[in-house]
């Protein structure tokens, strides 16, 4: 017996839909990265559809972001 | 809206291996009357299921098969597993139009498929459902009309909430409808994901006479939707309390479910609702077949009793009725627009979902 190895592949162009647990939220991400909750499913489709416009892309993770060479004061 | 555009160029379920024989089988598919036959040494033959003189179906008796030819019923004409016309009554030339046109068959899974469309499949082979011949796996399967659009068959299984209400008793408890859903849908593969974890579940009695679970189960739905003919539903059921899978994708604590759904569209209004129900336990386990088909068999009618009412309900509003979707709808909605794309052929981006 095995389990099931279900849900799109990483890498690829797919857009990803979360139910909020304990809320009627749903979490939309666009295969660019950008990010947004919607309550109305529709609205929700034609904000992923309509990439890239509107989609600003999620800031990078502080993992990511190299060390500023120097700070403003 | 509802999809009822047919998508062409695509593989679609015509038949099961074990229904295509020694005697013709007739479908229609996509609006085109198809007979299905094997050949002598077992090959599965598609071809338009209408005899080029008047029209006679060749999958109606006394149509019938002499060894590798097919002899419309009405006036005798003959052809080959090719669709050529071998033999015309009364006389020598055969005229050259006198020839039927075939479909390429792949037989997979269980399942012969037929590629509809203008052009041929090239490279492009049907998905995959191997549970259903694997020896790991026991399987129950049947077919049932549907009097209805296909589309309508698509949102009935894409949205397993209905489960609670339309088939309590047998697969629906409260907390299909109660648990949120994650919905993916990878583009470049044309595949919609929709899964449902339930943590702490009642157990229905589909799954608790069938696996012998007496309490409470974690249970999980996960589909996985080829369209726009094959829904894959991976059903995994483990009592409160069992170890998830291995790292390694093993999961012998847990039962596992394939159930599958081919969805072929015969006309505007009328669908082939194949249903097939794989298992990985109580293998030999005749009774637990029985049940399990009885009880698949009673949830497919279930839904075809209310698909037929929804459509006799739509088809007779104004084209542009009104309808409302929520987040149960999420995956719905997604293969409604894949749909769409692949009736139209028109890009992603430029298809609208409603």
């Amino acid at each position: 017996m095995s389990a099931r190895d279900s849900g799109a592949r990483d890498g690829r162009t797919v857009y990803r839909i979360r139910w909020l647990p304990g809320t009627d939220r749903l979490h939309a991400s666009c295969f660019c990265g950008a990010e947004r909750e919607f309550e109305d499913p529709v609205i929700l489709w034609d904000w992923l559809l309509g990439h890239p416009e509107g989609h600003l892309p999620r800031p990078p993770a502080e993992h990511d972001s190299p060390a500023p060479a120097a700070a403003l004061v | 809206m509802i999809v009822t555009e047919f998508a062409r160029n695509q593989w679609y379920v015509a038949a099961y291996g074990h229904e295509v024989g020694r005697r013709q089988l007739g479908r229609t598919i996509l609006n085109e009357p198809i007979l299905l036959w094997r050949t002598e040494d077992g090959r599965a033959v598609a071809m338009a299921d209408r005899c080029v003189h008047r029209r006679f179906p060749l999958s109606e008796s006394p149509s019938h098969l002499v060894g590798d030819r097919v002899v419309c019923g009405y006036h005798g004409f003959t052809y080959g597993p090719d669709g050529v016309c071998v033999a015309v009554p009364a006389q020598q030339r055969i005229p050259r139009t006198a020839r039927l046109r075939t479909y390429p068959v792949v037989e997979q899974d269980s399942f012969v498929w037929v590629w509809i469309g203008d052009r041929e499949p090239g490279d492009t082979l049907p998905p995959r459902a191997p549970w259903l011949v694997s020896p790991d796996y026991a399987t129950v399967c049947g077919m049932e009309p549907l009097n209805a659009r296909y589309g309508l068959l698509v949102d009935n299984l894409l949205d397993l909430s209905h489960e609670t209400y339309l088939h309590g008793g047998y697969i629906g408890t409260p907390e299909v409808a109660e648990t949120p859903i994650t919905t993916e849908v990878d583009e470049d593969a044309g595949i919609v994901y929709v899964s449902r974890h339930m943590d702490d579940a009642a157990c229905p009695p589909f799954y608790a006479e069938s696996t012998g679970i007496k309490g409470r189960i974690t249970r999980w739905q996960d589909i996985e939707y080829h369209p726009p003919c094959l829904y894959l539903l991976h059903s995994r059921i483990a009592p409160v309390g069992s170890p998830p899978p291995a790292a390694d994708g093993t999961d012998s604590h847990a039962f596992h479910v394939e159930v599958v759904y081919a969805i072929t569209p015969s006309t505007e209004n009328s669908t082939y609702d194949f249903w097939a129900v794989a298992r990985d336990f109580a293998l030999d386990d005749e009774k637990v077949s029985d049940f399990l088909r009885d009880s698949n068999r009673t949830v497919v009618l279930q839904d075809v009793a209310a698909l037929n009412t929804l459509e006799e309900v739509i088809a007779r509003e104004p084209d542009r009725y009104q309808e409302l979707s929520v987040n149960i709808d999420t995956g719905g909605l997604a293969a409604r627009r894949l749909l769409a794309r692949m009736a139209g052929d028109v890009p992603a981006s430029q298809t609208a979902v409603r």
